[in-house]
């Protein structure tokens, strides 16, 4: 008896390694989108990106990022608040993240005082200059894409993504690769319509903070302009105690404590 | 030295400086203000040439020749943020060198649901595009016209505004104590349709005002009351003060313009529609001087109204569409007391604008243009802009301000004769 539940209570501790063998492709995906984008109930970071053209030219983006989840997987707030260089300062980027239905977000321009609202319908343009796109920042959802496990290792489940919605998409698909240990992505490849991969987003270098797996650098390639940014994470804390009311525009026109120095 | 000469020599300065390795340590520089003082510091310098592409015998030649040093201070004091932020500018078309007090504020939380920003500041509401109905905070429209950056557009008010937060409804109260009119067109440096004399007119009539500057009975207040309903952003607004360009006319003892007595009150909304932002705002101006409409010299009630909506129509472009009406209460009135000869406005004035924004080169390449378009008045303002950030510090910037119309008194069709061309370089820290 003594035996079985020792049995019993291994198999729970270990369930989602165990379970895992057999998980499905969506049940992967679901995992490693909570891993990226709801670590912790809120976090904050420092980022500092550092985007370089195929000459070689290097430009600066630093800003101050809040997260706050509503629930794990469920709605999202994003707070970006930049620093560097001189033409954004200032400037906020907020997100009413919505699992269902359209994001809402808004940038306020600090020079003219404007609170801007933007439209959810261009999430796969560049953040601010960068390699990356909005939808890198805040996630893409889990249901705009069809999920299929490709391949697997011991240390990876290897995802094909489909789009729903190709027309809403410059990709006609991308593979991910997903650790098992943690459910942390490393890899994804998009793939054009010649199927060639043209962009390559890697996480660096994932750190444990507070428990919690994270990345603290990430590269996005684009392989058809030779371009490449590199975002760096630095003063990563999660559970901060973020008030829900720090995602309004009341902060926007004076940002909060967390996001000054 | 002349004044003229002072923003080419500037140019020729930021040219050298930028080539020395000086600049590069700017940052660092910041850096160590920073950790000394607590001050965050931050700026530009800026050169913007520009010049009328027909001859206006009414006007200077140039449209504008100015350097700009923009020093931006701020403190976090924990407690408050203060903010300081000043332009130094020599105008060679003004011929003067002067200093612009643009923010000069404390900014706090009394109360956990309350915040306070006192002191000067730039201030905005509403929800049009570069069309304003219940934002009744001073606009600078020379530099608008003449192709200052976009941030000119806003003039600072010296003012106190108070913030009240609650999940039921959010309050926004301004105060200003002494009213802030809109820098607007008075012939010194853009000509005009005079209606005194009944034709355009520039240097040789420059408009006297009779400014508001008694302290409290010259006050405005400002209201708004918002709030987020399942995404839309709904609000209403209130105010009570003057119009903020001159609407009046007094003749004894010379032709002056003054600021008539204005109440307004209305209402906007703002939510996702279409794959895109759509906004509808309404305002009823109550012209308190004038309320039967009689008075030709003081402007009549209106009831404004504007419809937009704005989308990415391709990636990297997108496209805003708005529609504004004018409407004039008391037509008839007005129509009876017409002087005979003056050339009468219409009971509606259309509005039609469009912008169209093309970003290219990594965002680095922006190309734009702004139209506004009246069907009823038959005259256009076209803004074309091409921005281009060579780097983090140096963006250079070209545009043309493009005035027409069939008639030389309407509201875009007077300033025909002021269509220029303007060119800018800027270094920012």
């Amino acid at each position: 008896m003594r035996k079985f539940f020792v049995l019993t209570a291994m198999f729970f501790l270990f369930s989602p390694f165990t379970a895992a063998a057999g998980m499905s492709a969506d049940e992967v995906v679901h995992r490693a989108n909570l891993v990226s984008y709801y670590g912790g109930d809120d976090g904050k970071a420092l980022a500092k990106m550092t985007i370089t053209d195929a000459q070689g030219r290097k430009r600066i983006r630093e800003f101050v990022i809040l997260r706050r989840d509503e629930k794990d997987g469920g709605d999202q707030n994003f707070y970006i608040y930049f620093k560097r260089p001189s033409d954004v300062r200032k400037m906020v980027f907020m997100v009413h993240k919505h699992v269902k239905g359209d994001d809402d977000r808004w940038l306020y321009l600090a020079k003219l005082d404007l609170v801007k609202r933007i439209a959810a319908s261009d999430k796969r343009t560049s953040f601010v200059g960068s390699n990356f796109f909005y939808e890198d920042v805040s996630g893409r959802g889990e249901g705009e894409d069809t999920h299929k496990i490709a391949k697997e290792d011991d240390k990876y489940y290897v995802i094909d993504n489909i789009p729903k919605d190709p027309a809403a998409v410059e990709f006609v698909s991308y593979r991910v690769w997903i650790r098992k240990k943690d459910f942390m992505p490393k890899k994804a490849e998009y793939t054009d319509k010649q199927g060639r991969i043209y962009r390559v987003v890697e996480a660096l270098e994932i750190k444990d903070i507070q428990g919690i797996p994270t990345v603290t650098r990430s590269r996005v390639k684009d392989l058809n302009s030779g371009g490449q940014t590199v975002s760096e994470f630095k003063d990563i804390r999660y559970n901060i105690g973020l008030k829900n009311s720090i995602f309004t525009e009341r902060y926007l026109r004076r940002p909060p404590r967390e996001a000054r120095r | 030295m002349r004044t003229r000469c002072i923003p080419l020599v500037v140019t020729a300065a930021l040219l050298l400086g930028a080539a020395s390795p000086a600049m590069a340590s700017v940052q660092a520089l910041q850096d160590r203000i920073y950790d000394v003082t607590g001050v965050d510091a931050a700026g530009f310098v800026e050169t913007r040439i520009g010049t009328r592409t027909d001859r206006d015998q009414d006007e200077k030649r140039e449209s504008i020749e100015e350097a700009r040093i923009q020093l931006d201070l701020g403190r976090d004091f924990g407690w408050a943020l203060a903010r300081l932020k000043t332009d130094f500018v020599a105008d060679g078309v003004g011929e003067v060198v002067s200093t612009e007090l643009r923010e000069a504020n404390l900014q706090f939380s009394p109360l956990a649901w309350m915040d306070v920003k006192a002191g000067r500041q730039i201030l905005t509401w509403g929800t049009g595009d570069l069309l304003f109905i219940n934002d009744m905070f001073p606009k600078d429209w020379e530099s608008f016209f003449i192709g200052r950056d976009d941030e000119n557009l806003k003039a600072p008010s010296d003012a106190v505004k108070a913030s009240v937060f609650s999940d039921a409804l959010n309050l926004d109260f301004v105060w200003t104590p002494v009213m802030e009119g809109s820098v607007y067109i008075d012939g010194s440096r853009i000509s005009y349709y005079n209606s005194v004399l009944g034709r355009l007119a520039g240097r040789d009539y420059v408009f006297a005002d009779d400014e508001r500057n008694q302290f409290v009975r010259d006050s405005e207040f400002a209201l708004r009351a918002s709030k987020i309903v399942s995404g839309v952003e709904l609000a209403m607004y209130g105010y009570y003060g003057f119009w903020k360009t001159p609407e009046g006319l007094e003749f004894i003892p010379l032709p002056t313009l003054f600021y008539p007595r204005l109440a307004e009150w209305g209402a906007s909304a703002r939510g996702q529609f279409g794959g895109g932002i759509v906004n509808v705002e309404a305002g009823y101006y109550d012209s308190l001087e004038d309320s039967s409409g009689a008075d030709p010299f003081v402007r009549n009630s209106e009831i404004r109204f504007l419809a937009g909506f704005e989308r990415e129509l391709a990636r990297n472009f997108t496209g805003g569409f708005q529609y504004y009406l004018e409407w004039m209460q008391d037509y008839s009135a007005y129509e009876a007391n017409m002087p005979a000869g003056m050339p009468a406005r219409d009971e509606y004035r259309h509005l039609l604008t469009m912008r169209l924004t093309k970003m290219l080169l990594q965002q680095n390449l922006r190309l734009s243009i702004f139209c506004y378009y009246s069907p009823s008045d038959h005259d256009y303002y076209f803004r074309p802009k091409a921005n281009y950030k060579v780097n983090d510090q140096w963006t250079v910037e070209g545009g043309v301000n493009i005035f027409g119309g069939r008639d030389d008194y309407t509201f875009w069709g007077q300033f025909e004769d002021n269509t220029n061309v303007y060119l800018s370089a800027r270094y920012g820290f």
